[in-house]
């Protein structure tokens, strides 16, 4: 029989109207801008917006690959199976300063935590998901909530979008409208002439129009698998609200305009490169760095990922190189 | 009617990025640009531009008729640039690929079987190469397909030639 997460909430502040919540000797509360967060070690504020995108992210991908830090110091790092949610631990000052603290999960646990806080912080008319130009602000007092925006499912295909059976095709009937920064990506499909008894075989899709209706950026979601090989596009504006520590190599092929990524060591945080892709680069991201991408306009990226559950323990083993090639 | 332009590339017109090194190797980012793999490319060398173990990402100057191609497991084409039309032909015979084969192989001359039809894409446009298929791409004109595929024996690695190396 199993049992339900236990989550550690307090009753709604009287002023400010939000919940403060407990899981471990991790402490959060919120305030009408800030985010603060304390540990037996020390104490951390972030803006109510970063840390309000960050989260949804990391629930919305049950904590990705590696470690997914909100900012300098705080995250969450995954073990597929059990997840540590840190501070300071990959800030080499806090590390230096013995003041990083680091408490293991059972990933459902914290999932449900995550989830809670996200609920109860997110206001009505603001979606973590968007645009900042795209929805209202997240500040002030406790002013309802945003389950539709928050809950959204994360696009998996088995095979490929479109094919009989798999994740369908966007379209305004089915709610996905072009969004504003991609009015101009023509929507024609492709044209399949499939021979009697094969119609469900041939199979073909617009990729591009699919992306240029989605309805959230920084949501890498499955589109076409070949074994543990996962093409997981998706649409990018602003910023990537975390900054991404891969425990593996992951790859990116920009697919229309530009995005700008700043590159740091992963345990130091320490500055690397700055890379900038253009439509039609392909570049890989090491599995000993962290990345965090900046998109002027809105645009379109392939994030290509290998699922194998071996990898992590191949590189972190150093049977593994972190970087894809040599040459 | 919008003000907005959203750019993609295309072989006549690509702006390729940069990698601004603080502490860092460029070779460690494998940095390549599809268009210009493609622009020196001959017609279907499948060209590695991306790899993750047994995985990788083939691009290919489409241009002409290419020879008949099959696979052990699916392939997905998307087309970057250009018109490139898809043919699937239903092979009588799908043991001329072994089941654990990785990545495409080249079937000599028209492989027998039964025609499943065809698919005309363009820019965006991403075909599934089913698994006991053969397939063959013909453009009209010179065009960009990339393929998510596994690295095979018509993988082509020439990483010191399309990355950014400094």
């Amino acid at each position: 029989m199993s049992t339900q997460p236990v989550i550690q909430a307090s009753e709604p502040d009287n002023y400010y109207g939000y919940r403060s919540f407990k899981k471990g000797k991790f402490e959060f509360r919120r305030d009408e801008y800030f985010v603060h967060i304390h540990w037996p070690k020390g104490n951390h504020t972030m803006p109510a917006d970063a840390f309000l995108r960050a989260l949804q992210r990391d629930v919305a991908w049950n904590f990705f690959y590696g470690t997914v830090n909100f900012d300098g110091v705080f995250g969450t790092l995954n073990h597929y199976g059990t997840v540590d949610m840190f501070a300071g631990r990959f800030n080499d000052a806090y590390r230096r300063a013995g003041l990083d603290y680091n408490e293991t999960y059972n990933s459902d646990e914290l999932m449900a935590t995550f989830k809670a806080i996200l609920e109860d912080w997110t206001n009505k008319g603001y979606d973590p998901f968007a645009a900042p130009e795209e929805t209202h602000q997240p500040y002030g007092r406790k002013n309802g909530s945003n389950s539709e925006a928050i809950n959204r499912l994360r696009v998996t295909a088995n095979r490929m979008v479109g094919c009989p059976g798999d994740t369908p095709v966007r379209t305004d009937k089915n709610g996905f409208p072009v969004n504003r920064h991609f009015a101009d990506v023509p929507q024609d499909a492709p044209e399949i002439h499939a021979e009697k008894g094969f119609e469900g075989e041939v199979c073909a899709y617009n990729l591009f129009a699919y992306l240029s209706r989605s309805n959230v950026t920084w949501n890498p979601s499955v589109c076409s698998v070949v074994k543990e090989s996962l093409y997981c596009p998706t649409s990018e504006e602003f910023i990537l609200p975390v900054e991404h520590g891969n425990d593996r190599v992951e790859w990116f092929m920009q697919l229309s305009d530009e995005i700008i990524w700043e590159v740091k060591d992963k345990e130091t945080g320490r500055p690397r490169a700055r890379v900038t892709m253009r439509a039609g680069d392909i570049a890989a991201m090491p599995a000993d760095i962290r990345h965090q991408g900046f998109s002027p306009k809105r645009s379109m990226l392939l994030v290509w990922e290998n699922a194998s559950n071996k990898i992590p323990e191949l590189i972190g083993q150093g049977k593994a190189p972190v970087t894809p090639v040599q040459f | 009617m919008t003000d907005v332009k959203t750019v993609f590339g295309s072989l006549q017109s690509y702006s390729k990025g940069n990698i601004e090194v603080i502490d860092d190797d460029p070779r460690n980012y494998v940095f390549s640009n599809v268009f210009d793999v493609a622009a020196k490319a001959g017609p279907y060398e499948r060209i590695a531009v991306g790899k993750n173990f047994e995985y990788v990402i083939e691009t290919l100057r489409a241009e002409g008729t290419s020879p008949w191609f099959t696979c052990a497991h699916d392939e997905f084409a998307l087309v970057m640039d250009g018109q490139v039309e898809v043919r699937l032909l239903k092979l009588d015979d799908p043991t001329v690929v072994a089941k654990d084969k990785n990545g495409a192989i080249r079937l000599k001359g028209e492989p027998k079987g039964r025609k499943m039809g065809y698919v005309k894409a363009g820019r965006g446009h991403m075909t599934l190469l089913p698994v006991g298929a053969a397939y063959q791409f013909h453009a009209d004109q010179p065009g960009v397909v990339t393929i998510q595929t596994m690295q095979g024996d018509l993988t082509i690695e020439r990483w010191a030639d399309i990355c950014i190396t400094r």
